[in-house]
């Protein structure tokens, strides 16, 4: 019988691991605008809200590799209640996140 | 010991009954504007811990649940569901499941420098219960000895809490978080009569933080913990370092953890820049005996290495080797596991 659990939550696991990339393909453009925004601050100097998710978000986390637009103000709501950031700084990671 | 120290108990069917729940409510839940549909995020793994000699097997998952209701208000959530397989004292393996609410929280934002918590939230004390516990998070499966102290063993608290930036200049920053909790025994919110706090400076160009904790124990004999933490993550580099101190009255303890991403060999997604080696030190002391604190009962220090790897689409491998030395014998530890990360919108919402 456990045995029987351990296989079906491995087998579980090798099927979800598949679908979820799927799932979060969705968020293409704002990766795509992220890293546009990126590369164009590179060249002069980070934005506000690159700055405030250098010092706060990813200090403790990598960057998501990507997700849909409509929950990025969410994130930002998210991280400002967890980084304890100000509205102006959530504002500007907002920016940020969804330009 | 595991991500959730905590989770030693049955299962608690009714926990995952009240997320449910929080997740359904969020459909009739009015949003801002289009950017601000419902998410849920997380992280499931699959993990092994190699003990004494004994290998524990572990597929877990922790959703999170953030929904935004209006403009002031998020509700919260962080979920851990788990099934163990260990093995019997004579032969085989058996099992048990683990459902429960890590938090569960109405966050009220009622100025820009101030968020009013409610309800079952993280306790403020130190870096690792709020910031590194989470499975996708986390560079080492266990959690630091000295997690217990002054979070009150529970690691969660039943209250209320102030929460916010109190200054953000381009040259530093201050935060803080002050809490009071009341006692529960109920199931899913377990906590202790407590009160206390965080505050922390952190220096932009130096990428440096500096923060200390506070809390009191307010039932039974009232107890005083302190900590201390430092961060450090120098400028243009991958190295980043980080460390706690926490003392209570009957022990005392720090970890000290540094880690570096191969990145510059060829950048951070190339074959070389995705292995970060990872090395945590800790050693506990104990001034009297005191079986509630869940420190270990006698000194105890611990060295874990460590070797994680990122692959693409959020997916990590941690492994790690620990060499554990105490009056009360001398032990290996092996971890591994595999971990992705999930991050998609409760509903498809407008574009």
């Amino acid at each position: 019988m456990n045995r029987c659990k351990l296989l079906l939550s491995a087998v579980v696991l090798l099927v979800t691991f598949p679908i979820f990339p799927q799932s979060g393909g969705t968020a293409n453009a704002a990766k795509n605008n992220r890293q546009a925004n990126r590369s164009g601050q590179q060249a002069s100097h980070p934005s506000e809200g690159e700055r405030v998710f250098q010092q706060n978000c990813s200090r403790c986390h990598n960057a998501p590799q990507g997700f849909p637009p409509q929950i990025s103000a969410t994130i930002a709501r998210h991280m400002r209640v967890r980084a304890s950031l100000s509205k102006k700084d959530e504002q500007a990671l907002l920016r940020f996140l969804n330009p | 010991m595991r991500y959730q120290i905590k989770f030693k108990s049955t299962v608690r069917r009714s926990t995952l009954s009240l997320w449910i729940l929080a997740l359904s409510a969020t459909f009739y839940m009015p949003c801002s504007f289009a950017q601000s549909v419902p998410l849920i995020s997380g992280g499931v793994g699959f993990f092994t811990d190699t003990n004494g000699g004994n290998t524990t097997y572990y597929p877990a998952i922790s959703p999170v649940l953030a929904a935004p209701v209006g403009p002031k208000f998020l509700l919260e959530s962080r979920a851990f569901l788990d099934e163990s397989f260990f093995p019997k004292p004579n032969s085989g393996y058996t099992s048990s499941s683990f459902v429960g609410l890590t938090y569960l929280q109405l966050d009220y934002l009622a100025a820009s420098h101030v968020t009013v918590v409610g309800g079952y939230f993280l306790t403020p004390f130190g870096t690792y219960n709020e910031r590194l516990s989470p499975i996708w998070i986390s560079n080492f499966q266990s959690a630091p000895l000295i997690t217990s102290l002054g979070t009150m063993g529970t690691e969660s608290s039943l209250g209320g809490m102030l929460r916010g930036s109190a200054v953000s200049t381009p040259k530093f920053s201050i935060d803080y978080a002050a809490y009071f909790s009341a006692r529960s025994s109920a199931e899913q919110f377990q906590a202790q009569r407590s009160a206390g706090g965080r505050m922390d400076i952190y220096f932009p160009q130096q990428r440096l933080e500096l923060g200390t904790s506070y809390g009191r124990l307010l039932q039974g004999t009232h107890k005083n913990f302190e900590g201390l933490h430092v961060w450090w993550e120098p400028a243009d580099t991958w190295f980043r370092l980080r460390s706690e101190y926490a003392h209570g009255p009957h022990s005392q303890g720090y970890w000290i953890e540094a880690d570096y991403r191969l990145a510059h060999w060829g950048g951070p997604e190339t074959l070389i820049g995705r292995i970060e080696p990872v090395f945590r030190m800790q050693q506990t002391f104990r001034n009297s005996p005191d079986s509630t604190d869940g420190l270990p009962s006698v000194d105890t220090q611990r060295a874990d290495f460590g070797l994680d790897y990122r692959l693409p689409h959020e997916v990590r491998i941690n492994t790690s080797y620990s060499r554990q030395f105490s009056g009360s014998g001398n032990r290996n530890v092996w971890e591994t596991g595999i971990v992705y990360r999930f991050l998609f919108p409760v509903w498809k919402g407008k574009q």
